[in-house]
């Protein structure tokens, strides 16, 4: 070898590296553009809409007007899919962690996994065709039972095309996010811990509220947080499923609305203003699900030490 | 051994006292079973009413017989296990009625001729009313939506792949854990939240932008796809790589080998099965989504083969458009029945993916040396 090959493969080399460190500092540097690019366009698409007379926009009442009972409608949805996902989630995540049999718990993790690889407009099909109509006669019972409650007022729906049937696909869809999370927070509770409880005497109930739970409470709030910013953008169970209406205060009548279908539903043959209306609805679900989700991530790292989890 | 040591067979010793026998689970299921069905039996039989009238049964039956033999505490610790037990088999019940009211909605639907190979170009509720009517049989199928799929998802993969996989050789290589390293670590969690929808109309919003209001093509729904996509990708590909054992590195960097070619030649060929198995789970991810397909491709009844140029159908669209809007108001049974072919052939793609993702992650493990 000469001096002048050893010299010219060095150059060659170093040029690699910098090519190489420069295309992969790139790709880091577009994700983050990509992300202020989702927002910058967002807001310039929109703008029209937030100028535009209060008549023009659909409604004719402006836009405030326009995107509050569609906020609310999507509270009202992702609240009802968190409060039945939540304790069954944790039941479950509890199950594969600390109850099943050894041999069988990867497969069960394996089985609840599934639940998250089906496609959510099967999901909102399932919802549309099996579900609203079997449950159907559960409304007209509670209509009739618990119809003092504002909820439950009646006339029930006859389809079942409800908020609730929404909400109630939505959980479906979310159950297997708070469960994986779950799951892999409580395998990592110290098994000091869990020994020391059993040691004591405790139970196996005991033993996890002793120390499985007070161990997991930050990730399993963070796991709820990220199923709650699952829910808030799910489009197509509810658009699927529910028929949308005004805002009404009971679940089980047709009504209501969310942000993400009201897009899903009328971006397609809109044009105009419109369209920067529709861009400016999807802005506000933008922010609303980046807060939920970065409130979540810094519960996270904030705990990531002490838990492990991430 | 003498006798005094031997345990007293027909009593129950000390230890055990107090406790219920092991097959007390048993007894109770079968007594709750029995109850179960003859509750049942007078208000009218269905199977999933036995079940919910047995199962409740069976918790209380079982907890208050503990109450009352083996005291609260074990009481309580028998309701937290019925509890769990019970809201496992909760979640599997959404799980088994998807799949059954798939199968058996969606195979009448995949048997129809031409289903596979041909579109939806020129069906009208003409043929699906004849179809009902006079039992012809149903006409049109999914090759445009499968076509589109598969292009679609490609060039989303095409874009994604590069990018997600140079972001994560930057942070686990390049990074330090510096402030750029963090940076990007958050807001690519921050991304993986965000809603599909929202994915969908940036892209939108972009094209109108660049290219001329109302461009709707299945390159933009390729964009919508890789938001989507990408930070899966760097997430899987991240952990991946961060497992390499640093030795590997420090052996090459001692052979003067430089950092790419450290990189190019021992990292990534250890990582790569965990990278590939998350670059087919990140695609069977985004196959399915239907929301930003909707608002950045349309839809379409014929087949079109250019991505770049005019709208694009796609297997979820055709199953949302096909249930919300059938061919034939009046009739809308041939519709669902497509619908439903259509969502079995894509919950049969997205398990394949699963399942590839775990072959390739198994087949090309590196060998370990045990």
């Amino acid at each position: 070898m000469t001096a002048t090959s050893l010299t010219s493969t060095q150059g060659a080399g170093r040029a690699g590296d910098k090519v190489f460190s420069g295309a992969a500092l790139a790709a880091g540097c577009l994700i983050l553009a990509v992300l202020f690019g989702v927002a910058l366009f967002l807001v310039v698409q929109a703008i029209p809409a937030l100028t535009a007379p209060a008549a023009e926009i659909q409604g004719g009442a402006g836009f405030f007007a326009y995107i509050w009972p569609i906020v609310i409608g999507t509270l009202i949805a992702a609240v009802i899919a968190l409060v039945i996902a939540t304790p069954i989630a944790i039941g479950v995540a509890l199950f594969i962690s600390h109850f099943a049999p050894r041999g069988l718990a990867a497969a069960l993790g394996y089985v609840v996994d599934l639940l998250a690889a089906i496609p959510s407009v099967v999901y909102g099909a399932w919802g549309a065709t099996f579900l609203a109509r079997e449950i159907s006669p559960a409304y007209n019972w509670l209509a009739d039972n618990m119809g003092w409650l504002p909820i439950f007022q009646g006339p029930a729906s006859a389809t079942g095309k409800t908020i609730l049937t929404a909400g109630i696909v939505l959980s479906v869809m979310v159950l297997p996010i708070i469960t994986s999370l779950s799951r892999e927070i409580f395998l990592q509770t110290p098994k000091l811990h869990e020994e020391a409880a059993l040691a004591l005497g405790a139970t196996r109930w005991e033993m996890i509220k002793m120390s499985v739970l007070p161990f997991a409470r930050p990730g399993i709030i963070s796991a709820v947080m990220l199923g709650l910013g699952r829910a808030l953008g799910e489009t197509m169970a509810v658009a699927l499923v529910l028929s949308s209406g005004a805002l009404t205060a009971s679940l089980i009548q047709s009504g209501n609305q969310t942000i993400a279908a009201e897009i899903a539903l009328n971006f397609p043959e809109a044009s105009g203003l419109k369209v920067s209306t529709l861009i400016a609805a999807g802005l506000v679900l933008f922010v609303i699900t980046l807060a939920v989700n970065m409130i979540a991530r810094w519960i996270i790292t904030r705990h990531k030490e002490f838990s492990g989890a991430n | 051994m003498t006798s005094t040591l031997t345990p007293v067979r027909s009593k129950r010793s000390a230890l055990t006292k107090g406790q219920l026998p092991k097959y007390a689970p048993y007894i109770v299921l079968a007594a709750a079973l029995i109850v179960g069905a003859a509750i049942l039996a007078l208000i009218g039989f269905n199977a999933f009413g036995w079940g919910i009238v047995s199962a409740l049964l069976f918790a209380v039956g079982l907890v208050s017989w503990s109450a009352a033999v083996e005291g609260s505490r074990k009481a309580k610790d028998r309701l937290a296990t019925c509890l769990v037990v019970g809201s496992f088999l909760v979640a599997l019940l959404p799980l088994v009625s998807v799949i059954w009211t798939v199968l058996v909605n969606g195979i009448p639907g995949l048997l129809n001729p031409g289903f596979l190979s041909s579109s939806m170009n020129g069906v009208t509720g003409v043929y699906d009313n004849r179809a009902v009517e006079e039992g012809a049989p149903v006409l049109g199928g999914i090759y445009h939506a499968l076509l589109g799929t598969v292009q679609i998802t490609l060039l989303a993969t095409v874009i994604s792949v590069p990018v997600g996989l140079l972001t994560a050789i930057y942070l686990v290589e390049y990074g330090n854990d510096g402030r750029l390293a963090r940076a990007i670590t958050f807001f690519v969690d921050v991304m993986t939240g965000i809603p599909s929808i929202v994915a969908g109309l940036f892209a939108a919003a972009f094209f109108f932008a660049v290219v001329g209001p109302g461009t709707k093509t299945g390159a933009v729904a390729a964009v919508a796809l890789s938001v989507l996509m990408i930070p899966v990708v760097v997430r899987s590909s991240e952990e991946m790589l961060k497992i390499v054992p640093n030795e590997l590195r420090e052996a090459s960097y001692a052979l003067g080998v430089r950092k790419w070619r450290t990189i190019l030649k021992v990292v990534i060929p250890t990582a790569i099965s965990g990278i590939a198995s998350g670059v087919t789970l990140a695609i069977a991810r985004v196959i399915g989504e239907t929301a930003p397909i909707l608002v950045t491709a349309g839809f379409a009844t014929s087949i079109n083969s250019n991505v770049f140029g005019g709208w694009m159908a796609s297997l979820p669209t055709f199953i949302y458009t096909q249930i919300l809007n059938p061919t034939s108001p009046a009739n809308p049974d041939p519709s669902s029945e497509r619908a439903w072919g259509a969502a079995l052939v894509l919950i049969i793609l997205v398990m394949i993916l699963n399942l590839a993702a775990r072959l390739i992650a198994r087949i090309f493990a590196p060998k370990t040396g045990r």
